[in-house]
Parts: structure tokens; sequence; C-alpha cells
């Protein structure tokens, strides 16, 4: 799938479909315009990476919360008041130094929206889900990550209904950081597997 | 009947270029937020699953050509089309979803977990072999992991079956399993090592004993 390039100004054949489509779809009952607006606001400003984010911090500096995130993910991302579509049933794997995760959907574009929001295009795009699987450590070359030949790769294709989020390791000499500190060294691209956590300046 | 998967391309020699995006880049396009609400609020009525939507999605036959709201678009012309919700005499939606019910309705969401009816056939450590068949319905056992052997990694409880509920067959709730496969088992021994494991969800159907 090519990247979109429609331009911005005039109204685009494809705006023009959907305006059609949400008229007819409002005029038939079928949708409330408001809530259109209520959605698109939704992943706008309140569902996206930073709740992922504060996730992975809380497991950074939480012992306890880290065990019940790798041992039952949904309820204890829920505890942080994340929750619902496409977020149902979560299952958090964990990096090391021995052990990098990536998370990739070779079918569609399943993606954990409750703790991510929505996916970027790239994680879509044919090329990622066609060598993510076959080629990690190319795909990874391309977003500026080089793994150690000793470490190992696991990727999580997402073709059923469980999501995936990655906890990358907690950067070095990042002792003295609070909780909300640590959340913004946690990147969208750590939680997939394709990035690492920034590193604190 | 044919059926074909125009979306399963996992393993595929496909060159283009992989392009970051910074984390704020939600959209490209004007008409792509109000694309991406209307699918969710048409989703919401229950008229169809969201198996469904996948399989419209999927079996676009320019689906290679098309951006992914792009996709998102054409498969709900289709299925609002094919609903006939849009006929005369269309029946009201069983659901609406309203606005001041958005942030509870997302907050909520469709869990798929559904009681067990019978024990699970695998545990965790088990070998197994998945379909090599590729049935003539939508389904989600990738075309690179037919026929190949794995262990079962993770047991995730009984969950609505995609391949029926995509078919409008009912939920037909089934094991569901992470089966973790070596790199050498999917791709040969050709390749450069990645040092890699690669593992799929699975329903139970998928699988066999090996």
């Amino acid at each position: 799938m090519r990247h979109d390039e429609h331009e911005h100004d005039a109204i685009s054949p494809l705006q023009l479909r959907v305006r059609a489509l949400e008229s007819v779809l409002i005029e038939k009952g079928y949708v409330d315009p408001a809530a259109l607006d209520a959605l698109i606001d939704a992943y706008q400003t309140k569902i996206g990476p930073r709740n992922g984010a504060r996730v992975v911090a809380r497991a950074w500096c939480d012992p306890q919360f880290r065990r019940w995130l790798l041992a039952d993910a949904t309820a204890a991302i829920a505890s942080l008041g994340f929750s619902g579509r496409q977020g149902e049933h979560m299952v958090a794997v964990e990096n090391s130094a021995d052990l990098h995760n990536l998370v990739v959907c070779t079918l569609c574009s399943c993606y954990p929206w409750s703790v991510l929001g929505l996916p970027p295009t790239w994680y879509k795009s044919a090329p990622y889900r066609a060598r993510a699987v076959k080629d990690p450590r190319g795909v990874l070359r391309e977003f500026g990550v080089e793994l150690p030949e000793s470490t190992r790769i696991r990727i999580w294709d997402s073709t059923a209904e469980v999501r995936y989020l990655v906890v990358p390791q907690r950067p070095s000499g990042t002792g003295h950081l609070s909780e909300s500190d640590l959340a913004a060294l946690v990147t969208r691209d750590s939680m997939i597997g394709t990035g690492l956590p920034r590193a604190p300046t | 009947m044919s059926y074909r998967s125009n979306a399963d391309l996992g393993g595929q020699e496909l060159r283009g270029a992989i392009i970051p995006e910074p984390e704020g880049e939600l959209f490209h396009a004007p008409w792509e937020p109000r694309a991406m609400a209307l699918t969710l609020a048409m989703g919401a009525t229950g008229l169809w699953t969201i198996d469904m939507s996948r399989a419209a999605r999927e079996t676009l036959v320019n689906y290679g050509d098309l951006g992914y709201y792009e996709i998102w678009l054409a498969a709900l012309e289709k299925l609002v089309s094919e609903s006939g919700a849009l006929i005369e005499s269309a029946i009201r939606p069983p659901r609406l979803l309203r606005a001041e019910s958005v942030a509870a309705t997302l907050a909520r969401g469709t869990p798929f977990e559904r009681a067990p009816v019978r024990a699970a056939r695998f545990a965790v450590g088990d070998t197994v072999r998945t379909r090599v068949d590729r049935p003539a319905h939508h389904t989600r056992l990738p075309g690179y992991a037919r026929g190949k052997t794995g262990v079962v990694a993770r047991v995730h409880g009984t969950h609505v079956f995609a391949d029926t509920n995509a078919s409008g067959l009912g939920e037909c709730p089934q094991w569901l399993y992470t089966v973790e496969f070596d790199e050498r088992e999917l791709w040969g021994d050709g390749l450069p090592v990645q040092r890699s494991t690669i593992s799929v969800d699975a329903w139970e159907p998928y699988l066999e004993p090996v």
C-alpha cells in the first residue's frame, strides 16, 4: 500500500465518498454525528501511546505491578484506567538483555488501541507486515535499531484478538527519575518493539 | 466457492521502504478521521461482526493499491450495501452509538473470550502441526504458518472463532493458543540467521497433535 499523498486543499473524491456515506447513514438513523466527533476526539486526545508509557513506567518502578502485568496484563492495565476496544485481551512481553520482542499483524493491522491508540501508517503498511516476521533485524535497522547478534528475537503475529504490549528495558542511569519522567522516555515504537526507549538527558 | 484474501502478507518479498512516523501524526487527509469514526460507529450498531469487517477488507480486489483508510472506507461501503441497511424497508439498527456513550463503549470494548464447554486439547509445551489446507472462507492462520510444526507457548482460553464469526455462522468459541515456531521451520535454512522465533495465535481447529 502506498503512503497517502492526497492534497489537503480541494475536496478530493475520497472526501466526497466519505461525506456521501456519512450523510446517508445519519439520515437513516444508523449514526449519531456527534458520536463521530467524540470518537475522533477520543483517539486524538485520550487514547494513545502515553497510556502505554504509563503502564511501562509503572512496571519499571513497582516490582509487584510488573509481576501482575506479566501474569495478567488485561487486569493490571485496567487498574491504571486503560481498557476496552482492541485491548480486551492484553499480553505484556518483556525485553531483556538476551531477548527482544517485536509485534506485528501480518493479516491486517491488529494493534493494542487501548494503550497505544491508532496504529502508525508503517505498522499497517505491506512492507512491515511482510518483512517483520522474516527479516526482523533488517526491519529494525530501518528504525535505527541494531541488536547484538547474541540477542534472540521473539516476533508476535497478532492473528486473533490477543493484543501485545512490549515492555522495553529500562534505560541505564535512570535510577533517580520519577515515574512520570520515566514515562516520557517510553516511545510508542519501543512498545511495539521497533524502537528502544530514549536515553535520559 | 473460492475465497481469496489479498491481505495475507507475512513473509512475502515486498521491498518498499518502511517509513517511521512521529507519534502525534494520526491522519494524512481530512477524510481519514471521518472514515475511521464512521467505521467504528457502524461497527457498534451490531449489523455485522469485526470478523465480517476483516473479511470485507481482505477480499477487496484492489487491496494492494489502497491506503489503509481507503481499505476501511471501501469495505464499509461494501458492508453497508450488502447488509441491506439502505433499502427503504430496512429494519432499525440493533444499536445506535450515541455521543454520550462513546467513552464508556470504548472502555468496555467487546471481549471475545467465552466460557469453555470442553477441556483444551493442548497444553503449554505440546508440539503441534498447523493445518496445510487453506479453507474457502475468512481464516486467521497465515499462509507462512501452514503445515508447520511448533510448540504451544500460551493457552488463552476459549475465544470467538473468527472463521465462523466472519461467515455469519455464529461465534462457535474454540480454544485459542499461541504457537511458537523456529525461524528455520518457517523459512528453511537458506536465509541469514536472525536468531528469531515467530508465533501466531491459533484456534484449536487450526492445529493437530504431532
